[in-house]
């Protein structure tokens, strides 16, 4: 576990989308921090607001309400110019589709380096292609890549290529929206072997998402799982995967195939019910069940969830 | 001996393309077993899906048949005409497409296109097929079956969609169906679902299943017999336990390494990326990354090797008199697993 220091704190942050007269709540009242040289995890399925969730953090949406606040700052009340560029420095994003996330009429020198250009890093050209250059090598493809089109890349080199496009500007924080999903199971574990290479030599924290729960296990110390726009539980990663509290929780894991033929015969599915919690009206809040383990509850659950908690004892 | 009922030879196929010849198929041969699931297992590019197209006469049209024999009802399916095969798709021979979205027909209501398959080859009339088409939505689990067999596509989620696409296949009670990456798209709680779904009816319809996947935790689960494909080959064949608990070809490793499990802490991926079948490779099509590989596995194409009478393995490492070398930490624990599952009797052969 790293050192206690925030560096994002999410608080009761709100993004409801207009559609026509509905209103969908694609992330509703979610609060959670993020500390310094983490990895933070966030799953859910389809719809759960995951991915909107990353998106509002860096404001590529205005959020409906809540806050968001890096290195003690609210990124939204940013007034000068020069700190609103400093936020849209430290803060990059690596996108889920490789193939649909670089501009294939720019050289990947050119899409790597655009950042470089807008905040003013480079000097010259030969600073500019050697910087590139540098990055090329780092997320583990050639020099000579430099000048050709996206199109000549498989999928895992244009992750790679993502990777070090936001690399390039030296950011603290990388959201990472599922990163992985799109590539072969023989490419993932390159490309998420390489993000981890990279957080230890640069010390960068991310905020992972993933709907792959048993590779956010793996790359997260923190893990937050997501439901219908909203945070369930949150806790560190083997807490959480291992003695899940929530029932949502429970069913998504026993959900995961698991490459091993005897326990896939032995698996019990948990189904969970979601309509129970959402009928009954009680006004639920994230409380703290074991050190660091929350999840979110009516006050007048609390005892049952400690008593879940130590039947894992 | 359990009965056949595909029996696929030596099947070669090539791709025309601008860049030229792509060899996607080179030289498979595998069989099905009447009831049984063999899962087909690879990376995308590998010739799962080709192969599996090419048991069901969908090939796309550059494609071209090199070589190599279908059998099916002591029919060669490679030598019969369109019409011959409008007879057996959809009826005989059945598939499930990855995407759900895409795969059904946007203006048609659900009803007609489950009861469609009936009506044309079985002769059914309107009134029986949309009776039968009632029962199968019941049977895949679709609620207010009455009411939404009068429904679209786009009213359906991803989920539901997918239970109609295989209430389409399996209305005629199809032989074999072929099921081609059928829950990528979903997210694992629905995938966990129509998975049961499949298992459940297939002992109802008794059809065999070739299933197409990447994911080797699906595999676990689906499969009898599982087939590792490789740059249009199969490197390693066996039963789902020979597979997951005896892996012998290091391509196999490579892949269950790269998964993460609930024991290991590392991850470890495998260098590289898959052989250019423009210019197939001429050995053992993993060795440019395969840090076990020997001077052989570059210059000659290595032999099915057998590994026991239902488990063989397309890798030098099994010659006789090939060096012993040392699999991954997770592979030996594998192997370990395997040699007390034989002794206390719970793997026969």
């Amino acid at each position: 576990m790293p050192e206690n220091k925030k560096l994002l704190q999410v608080k009761h942050l709100k993004q409801y989308f207009k559609n026509g007269r509905t209103i969908t709540k694609a992330v509703d009242d979610v609060s959670f921090d993020i500390y310094e040289g983490e990895t933070f995890g966030l799953v859910g399925e389809s719809g759960s607001g995951k991915t909107t969730t990353g998106r509002s953090i860096l404001q590529l949406y205005n959020p409906t309400s809540g806050e968001v606040i890096f290195e003690g700052k609210n990124v939204e009340n940013l007034n000068k110019k020069d700190e609103k560029l400093k936020f849209r420095r430290d803060a990059q994003m690596i996108f889920q589709d490789p193939y649909a996330s670089l501009n294939p009429r720019m050289t990947v020198e050119d899409i790597i380096a655009e950042g470089l250009d807008i905040h003013h890093l480079v000097k010259n050209k030969e600073q500019r292609r050697a910087r590139v250059e540098e990055l090329l090598e780092t997320v583990g493809l050639n020099k000579s890549h430099a000048s050709r089109f996206p199109h000549e890349f498989s999928g895992g080199q244009r992750q790679r290529i993502g990777i070090a496009r936001a690399l390039a500007v030296e950011p603290k924080f990388i959201v990472a929206d599922e990163p992985i999903s799109a590539l072969d199971v023989s490419i993932q574990a390159q490309v998420v072997n390489l993000m981890i290479d990279l957080q230890k030599k640069h010390g960068l924290t991310y905020l992972f998402i993933a709907h792959d729960l048993s590779m956010v296990k793996f790359i997260s110390d923190r893990i937050g799982v997501m439901h219908f726009g909203k945070l369930l539980e949150v806790g560190p990663a083997d807490d959480v995967y291992d003695k899940p509290l929530h029932d949502y929780t429970k069913s998504l894991i026993s959900a995961v195939p698991i490459p091993d033929p005897e326990i896939e015969r032995n698996r019990k599915r948990i189904v969970y019910d979601a309509d129970k919690e959402e009928r009954d009206g009680k006004k639920r809040t994230m409380h703290e069940i074991r050190p660091g383990h929350f999840v979110r509850c009516a006050d007048d659950e609390v005892a049952h969830y400690q008593k879940v908690a130590e039947s894992y004892e | 001996m359990p009965e056949r009922v595909l029996d696929v030879k030596n099947l070669k196929i090539d791709f025309h393309t601008y860049a030229g010849e792509v060899k996607a198929i080179r030289d498979v041969s595998f069989h099905l077993n009447q009831g049984e699931t063999l899962a087909i297992v690879g990376e995308s590019g590998s010739g799962k899906s080709v192969t599996t197209r090419s048991v069901i006469g969908l090939l796309a049209r550059n494609a071209k048949i090199m070589g190599g024999e279908i059998n099916f009802h002591g029919k060669n399916l490679l030598d019969i005409s369109e019409r011959e095969w409008q007879k057996i798709r959809g009826n005989e021979i059945a598939m499930i497409f990855q995407d759900p979205m895409t795969s059904l027909d946007p203006t048609m209501k659900i009803g007609q296109q489950i009861a469609e398959p009936l009506i044309k080859h079985k002769g059914a009339s309107k009134k029986e097929a949309w009776a039968k088409a009632l029962d199968m939505m019941k049977a895949v689990g679709i609620p207010d079956a009455e009411e939404r067999i009068n429904q679209y596509p786009h009213q359906f989620s991803g989920g539901m969609r997918q239970r109609i696409v295989i209430a389409i296949a399996l209305i005629c009670e199809p032989e074999i169906l072929l099921a081609d990456e059928p829950t990528t798209a979903l997210d694992v709680t629905v995938q966990a679902e129509i998975l049961d779904l499949m298992k459940d009816l297939q002992k109802r319809v008794k059809t065999s299943i070739i299933f197409i996947t990447h994911d080797l935790g699906v595999v676990a689960g689906m499969a009898d017999r599982v087939a590792v494909m490789y740059a249009g080959e199969f490197l390693e064949y066996g039963t789902v336990d020979d597979i997951f608990y005896n892996p012998q070809h290091p391509y196999a490793w490579g892949l269950i390494n790269s998964m993460p499990t609930l024991e290991s802490n590392t991850l470890e991926s495998i260098p590289g990326t898959p052989p250019d079948l423009l210019d197939p490779p001429k050995g053992d099509p993993f060795a440019p990354r395969n840090k076990y590989a020997m001077k052989i596995d570059v210059e000659r194409k290595p032999p099915f090797f057998k590994v026991s009478d239902t488990h063989y393995a397309a890798t030098w490492l099994l010659a006789p008199g090939a060096p012993k070398v040392e699999p991954p930490e997770e592979i030996q624990r594998r192997w370990k697993k395997f040699k007390l599952m034989k002794e206390n009797g719970q793997i026969q052969n």
